[in-house]
């Protein structure tokens, strides 16, 4: 086996994913933002210091898969439960986990205020322009003339409204230390999530503020695309619907510099 | 201690951080505020957490969030901010964790007013929020007694992982009476074996309210109803006045248990065989002890701030072996001792009573009556 004398492990789950196969349809890109949430804890060593806040929707299953502590949230709430866990835990790092329905519709009035406060934890977003787990339904983020199961005939923005932008909505608030877009939807894009990411757990454990990623994501089986496509269409369609960049980044945050 | 001149609101706040709070999480209403107030300026003087959250909403997900680190946390409020507490209150007892919240009622329903009452009775002690849960709820009747259900709820609440409801109404929270607070606890030094804390040195935990299968869940409720069982068993908690020789029993909690004790004592003075039955645990409801009573009395008359949310539980003790009579007043009006003392002084001279059914119509034409002044 002489071969074998010279293989190196270049590709390995990260410590902080449990060894557990999750429940995401093929092809969505919740277990890309997992994998890279894994990688931060593993890399700055947080897996047992951090409790996680799940929340409702596809990922409402995320304490299963990362070996960190974990509180599941009601809809919507995970930004007020975080707070919770946080205030009463300084030293410890606290992160939730949440889709654009959860975040930006029902839980619109906890995430904003959780910024305004410059909570110290770090929100994981995942705007997959509609609602997954119930089977597709409009989002605040489905885009105008979007098909979905409750706006069959397209998003008419006269009777529902405009998609908001969250990220540039918590940007305009002080509390906020670390408030950015990034999207999954190639390579590239995956890296600059990814330091994205890593960023975002910096901020909070040198206390610098809220802290937030939003990230462009598919879901093949509600937009009724192949995978291929949908990432495709992340790229068509929602980067220019939600512009991806950095929105708030403080003084002391722009500071940090990795290794 | 010596007995100082308190006000329940107050009174309440500061019994809880002698009891060792750790966690603070409400939001402004009245007739609770000052108790929000309090905490605002006394928790961060002792180096604790006081947060004013966004609303009622957002609060109990707070303490639900700081309860799932073990630590001493609760929340207060009023009627219409406990409406919106039900969600959370529904996971907070699904995740089976412990809590005390405050309710200083008001009169509803809607905006309704800032006056005492005590039709919160439903919503806090037959749930309110969503499937099967049973938090124990303590009603006081005076400061002092407000006090000692407020650090009492910590110990129960955390022995029973379960939440706690101090469900006390407007007067208990807003008047001045001498009382004497216990002395300040030292703060838990320890967290329990289900605390979320950072999975340092140990496996990790989860804390979560779903069961998705069935027969999961459907074990989770046989928990919570042997938890109930258990705690039937042993917090049950009443006063009672006048029993022994009483042919007619008065049965009120709270603030109406208080004013309906001043009428059975001027009754007594009459002459009238006449007790007092003050419920203080409302969940676990003392049962058995008016089942017990039941066979020495000629009837019952139930007092309350409300409909007669109560009323069906002490028809329900009593099985229809004795007549139940009712007296309430609403949407923030708190009766008179001397109106209690005409229903007793009816009961006992006319020995005409209601059949149950007719129990609430009946008392509504006396009572339509009284506010239409007689016309
Ligand atoms: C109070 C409440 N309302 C509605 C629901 C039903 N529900 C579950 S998940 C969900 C939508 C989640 O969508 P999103 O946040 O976009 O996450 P995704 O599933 O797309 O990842 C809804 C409406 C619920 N569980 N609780």
């Amino acid at each position: 086996m002489v071969g074998v004398v010279n293989s190196q492990v270049v590709f390995e789950r990260p410590a902080a994913m449990s060894s557990v196969a999750t429940h995401y349809c093929p092809g969505c890109t919740h277990g890309v933002a997992h994998r890279l949430v894994a990688e931060v804890l593993d890399e700055m060593g947080l897996v047992e210091k951090t409790v996680g806040v799940a929340s409702v929707g596809c990922s409402v299953f995320a304490y299963n898969y990362f070996d960190c502590d974990f509180v599941e949230a009601a809809h919507g709430r995970a930004p007020a439960m975080a707070t919770g866990v946080k205030r009463m835990l300084p030293d410890r790092v606290v992160f939730t986990y949440q889709g654009d329905g959860d975040l930006a519709s029902i839980g619109m009035g906890e995430i904003v205020h959780a910024a305004a406060r410059g909570e110290n934890i770090t929100v994981i977003f995942i705007n997959n322009a509609n609602y997954g787990m119930t089977g597709g339904q409009m989002a605040p983020t489905t885009l105008p003339g979007q098909k979905t199961t409750s706006s069959p005939a397209g998003r008419d923005v006269e009777q529902m409204g405009f998609p908001i932008r969250t990220a540039e909505l918590l940007a305009t608030l002080e509390g906020a230390g670390y408030v950015v877009r990034r999207s999954l939807h190639d390579p590239k894009n995956i890296r600059l999530a990814k330091k994205a990411v890593r960023l975002a757990f910096e901020t909070q454990v040198r206390g610098l503020g809220f802290s937030m990623v939003e990230l462009l994501s598919t879901c093949p089986t509600n937009w009724g695309i192949n995978p291929v496509d949908s990432l495709q269409w992340v790229e068509d369609h929602m980067v220019p619907a939600f512009p991806l960049g950095d929105y708030k980044v403080a003084d002391a945050v722009a500071q940090i510099r990795l290794r | 201690m010596p007995k100082e001149l308190l006000k329940g609101n107050i009174a309440m706040a500061e019994a809880a951080i002698r009891a060792g709070l750790e966690g603070y999480f409400g939001y402004p209403i009245t007739p609770q505020t000052e108790l929000l107030e309090w905490m605002s300026a006394r928790m961060p003087e002792l180096g604790r957490v006081f947060l004013q959250a966004e609303s009622e909403l957002a609060a109990i997900n707070m303490v639900y969030g700081a309860a799932c680190t073990g630590a001493r946390v609760m929340t207060s409020s009023s009627s219409p901010g406990v409406s919106l507490m039900m969600e959370g209150l529904s996971y907070i007892a699904g995740t089976e964790i412990p809590v005390v919240l405050i309710d200083v009622m008001r009169g509803g329903p809607g905006l309704g007013n800032i006056a005492p009452a005590q039709s919160d009775y439903n919503q806090i002690v037959h749930g309110g929020g969503h499937g099967d849960y049973f938090p124990i709820v303590l009603a006081p009747s005076s400061v002092q007694e407000a006090i000692d259900l407020t650090v009492l709820a910590f110990d129960l609440a955390e022995k029973y992982r379960t939440i706690v409801v101090v469900l006390a109404d407007g007067s208990i929270g807003q008047m001045m009476e001498p009382a004497e607070l216990p002395p300040m606890k030292p703060l838990k030094t320890t967290r329990p074996e289900w605390a979320t804390t950072g999975a340092t040195n140990r496996e990790k935990r989860v804390l979560s309210s779903i069961y998705l299968q069935p027969e999961q869940e459907e074990i989770t409720n046989l928990r919570l109803l042997k938890r109930l069982e258990e705690i039937e068993a042993n917090e049950i908690r009443y006063k009672s006045y006048y029993l022994e020789d009483a042919e007619f029993v008065v049965v009120g909690f709270g603030t109406a248990g208080r004013v309906a004790l001043s009428a059975v004592r001027m009754a007594r003075a009459e002459g009238l065989k006449v007790g007092l039955l003050r419920p203080i645990t409302l969940n676990p409801f003392p049962i058995a002890q008016l089942r017990q009573i039941t066979d020495q009395v000629k009837a019952f008359l139930v007092v309350e701030m409300n409909s007669g949310q109560m009323l069906l539980d002490v028809q329900r003790a009593t099985m229809g072996q004795a007549p139940v009579e009712f007296y309430g007043r609403l949407g923030g009006v708190v009766p008179f001792p001397d109106e209690i003392l005409a229903e007793i002084r009816r009961i006992a001279t006319t020995n005409e009573y209601a059949t149950n059914g007719f129990v609430r119509r009946n008392w509504l034409r006396r009572l339509e009556t009284l506010v239409d002044g007689g016309e």
